[in-house]
């Protein structure tokens, strides 16, 4: 039996390996910390496996790179931080009117504007949902560990490849830079998924097909098919239309493509959750805080239990909702001033109050400040 | 009184002792960008407006709590310091505030050809009464030596790693004074803090001059040139010695005076061979020598085309 390649791995590297696994062959990016690990690497390691990296610009350019890559057939990435991710989002809405594949990896520091450049948050939870203009209904990961970093850059391409439309990791200054042990998995156990190619007769081809999973095959330049791309709304063919019902029916498909799906693309953790009456939501880097604290405060005999949505957008709604029938008490964590929390109070019933415990001031969230909201919500 | 005050200390030589950049700010030793915007601000004296951009200059020079700028200073984003100079100028126009006051725009060599180009030609185009500097320490120092699109040709950074395959950034220096000049503003130049009495007077030269002016200084960077902090100035005179950096003056357009470097000229291994950013130059094989050819052409074409020898 071959040994496991275990490995000691900064978040970044471990983001960059992640995403030399999932077969990356484009990375489009500006240095901006705390991020710039992840651009450093892959600037060494892609010429290595025949990729591509190029330093843009800035980050409008390196954004719309990574549309251009995509479009052209590549595997395409691009890693940024709070301001960078800013500068990226009239791109993003691009590459989801688009529907273009591609990764960014917004690896969170403290902010607004300028904001704490070398200190943790989780303040563009909201930005990744809502920073482009228009109606989004975009996917975002959230990652907790080193390992989930891995893993969850892999999961980030094959969920753009399977669903044509952009795809967002969130990490944070903390995951970014710590080190925390790895297990690198072989190939053979990592699970690649590619965009749907056209099986039609390239004079059929439309770019923009309605399917019954309103996910169309995508050809890519230059393999023979024709086809027109446009950031203007537009009908399947691709071309712009004014025409009130095609309008809504494109925007329709885009969300109909994430939100009919969400079942799959939602993906979870719990803790604890069979008896509790105290739920504890928790995502990213403050998910290991809320680990601890339930632990502590189970032995203070609290009936209390974690939610982790790994999946922050779409948001795991209908697998709370259920969890939520039972509890009296939700407890939302996480480093800003109260994002995600605004999800948890829409889908909880009256009986359920929804608290938060925040922290802002660019360090993490420690297990107490969990447990001592626990102590003090629970009556 | 104060009107008076202000014409009366800028008539007297920038001093010496009391620089309107404070001492105790965060450099590192022999920081070529620290000592750059001494002299570019003693030269343009306490009447002055700044803004700068996100790099090192920003972060060493304000460190919580303390600023070392003794004039109004803000700063903007990495892409826009341009742009915010233009407001400041507009605004004190508009409020009949803008007789003897010079408004300096700031920013690295990242922050002003790669991201803020658009501010930059945007400001420069609409023809603002601002002297626009850029601090030319070739990479992103700031996030860790990053190319940029002033690093020059050959240079190691942490995102043009040098390896079996890889000899550095493979690309040229973007002529960014050149870029300045073609929007028809009247004063582009380069210096470098090489030479800091041609820094000043081209300072003191470009805010008598109405319009948008642009300054390029070369300024060492011993962590992310890799060489001792005592050699920051012997490093600029070498680059300029060398023929790699060319030191002129473009007035509307056209090319008015150059540093000529005649029979002072070194061979460019001299500069090289002082940074450990071009070590893998003189590795002594085959590719190599290919390499430090190209950089002696690049050498050989600045002299031709600036007429430096």
């Amino acid at each position: 039996m071959a040994e496991d390649n275990i490995k000691l791995m900064q978040g970044n590297e471990a983001c960059a390996y992640g995403a030399l696994a999932a077969g990356v062959t484009f990375f489009g990016g500006y240095p901006i910390t705390p991020s710039t690990e992840i651009a450093e690497i892959l600037s060494r390691e892609m010429p290595k496996n025949g990729g591509r990296f190029i330093q843009m610009e800035d980050e409008i350019a390196s954004m719309a790179a990574i549309i251009g890559a995509s479009v052209a057939g590549a595997k395409s990435m691009t890693a940024t931080s709070g301001p960078g991710f800013s500068l990226m989002q009239e791109n993003l809405g691009y590459a989801y009117m688009t529907e273009v594949p591609c990764v960014v990896v917004d690896v969170q520091r403290g902010g607004p504007s300028t904001g704490l450049p070398t200190k943790v948050a989780q303040a563009d939870t909201m930005q990744a949902k809502w920073g482009t203009h228009g109606d989004f209904f975009p996917i975002v990961l959230a990652a907790s560990t080193i390992e989930d970093t891995y893993h969850m850059t892999i999961k980030a391409f094959n969920l753009a490849e399977k669903y044509r439309t952009p795809v967002t990791l969130l990490l944070d200054e903390v995951l970014g830079h710590m080190r925390e042990k790895i297990r690198i998995p072989d190939s053979s156990e990592v699970e690649i998924v590619n965009r749907i190619k056209p099986t039609v007769p390239p004079e059929w081809y439309q770019h923009f097909e309605l399917t019954a999973t309103h996910v169309s095959p995508m050809a890519n330049y230059g393999e023979g098919y024709r086809f027109h791309m446009t950031g203007l709304t537009h009908d399947p063919s691709g071309f712009p239309t004014a025409k009130p019902a095609e309008i809504k029916e494109k925007l329709d498909k885009l969300k109909s493509k994430i939100m009919q799906n969400a079942d799959d693309i939602c993906a979870y953790s719990e803790e604890f959750l069979d008896d509790a009456h105290i739920v504890v939501i928790a995502y990213g880097i403050t998910a290991r805080a809320a680990q601890q604290a339930v632990r502590i405060a189970r032995q203070r005999r609290f009936k209390v239990g974690l939610f982790q949505p790994i999946t922050i957008w779409p948001f795991p709604e209908k697998r709370l909702r259920k969890i939520l029938e039972n509890a009296d008490l939700a407890i939302v964590a996480e480093l800003n001033q109260g994002q995600l929390i605004h999800e948890v109070r829409k889908i909880a019933k009256t009986k359920t109050r929804v608290v938060g415990t925040f922290r802002y001031d660019g360090e993490l969230m420690t297990p107490m400040q969990i447990v001592d909201k626990i102590k003090e919500a629970h009556r | 009184m104060a009107e008076q005050a202000v014409k009366k200390k800028k008539k007297t030589k920038p001093p010496v002792t009391e620089s309107l950049l404070a001492p105790g700010h965060r450099a590192c030793a022999g920081c070529g960008e620290a000592l750059g915007a001494k002299l570019v601000m003693d030269a343009a004296g306490p009447n002055t407006y700044v803004t700068t951009c996100t790099g090192c200059l920003e972060v060493f020079s304000t460190p919580y709590p303390e600023s070392a700028w003794k004039m109004p200073w803000i700063h903007s984003l990495f892409e826009n310091s341009s742009a915010v100079a233009a407001g400041i100028e507009a605004a004190l126009i508009a409020q009949g505030r803008d007789k003897d006051v010079n408004i300096i725009a700031q920013g690295g060599d990242g922050g002003t050809a790669d991201i803020g180009i658009g501010c930059l030609s945007g400001m420069l185009e609409r023809g603002h009464n601002i002297l626009y500097v850029c601090y030319d320490n070739e990479a992103y120092m700031n996030t860790g030596v990053q190319r940029s699109g002033l690093t020059p040709f050959d240079a190691r950074t942490s995102t043009t790693p040098v390896g079996k395959r890889s000899m550095g950034n493979q690309t040229n220096k973007k002529n960014l004074p050149e870029i300045a000049a073609a929007h028809g503003i009247p004063y582009s130049a380069t210096a470098t803090v090489g030479y800091p009495n041609d820094v000043i007077r081209k300072v003191q030269k470009a805010l008598k001059i109405k319009g948008p002016k642009f300054l390029q200084i070369h300024v060492p960077c011993p962590l992310g040139w890799i060489h001792p902090t005592d050699q920051t100035i012997e490093v600029a005179k070498l680059a300029v010695l060398t023929g790699l950096i060319p030191i002129f003056e473009m007035e509307d357009g056209k090319l008015t005076r150059v540093r000529k470097i005649g029979k002072n000229r070194k061979p460019v291994e001299e500069y090289l061979k002082a940074q450990g950013r071009f070590r893998h130059l003189f590795k002594g094989t085959p590719e190599a020598e290919a390499e430090l050819e190209k950089v002696r052409q690049i050498a050989e074409a600045n002299i031709e085309k600036y007429g430096l020898a």
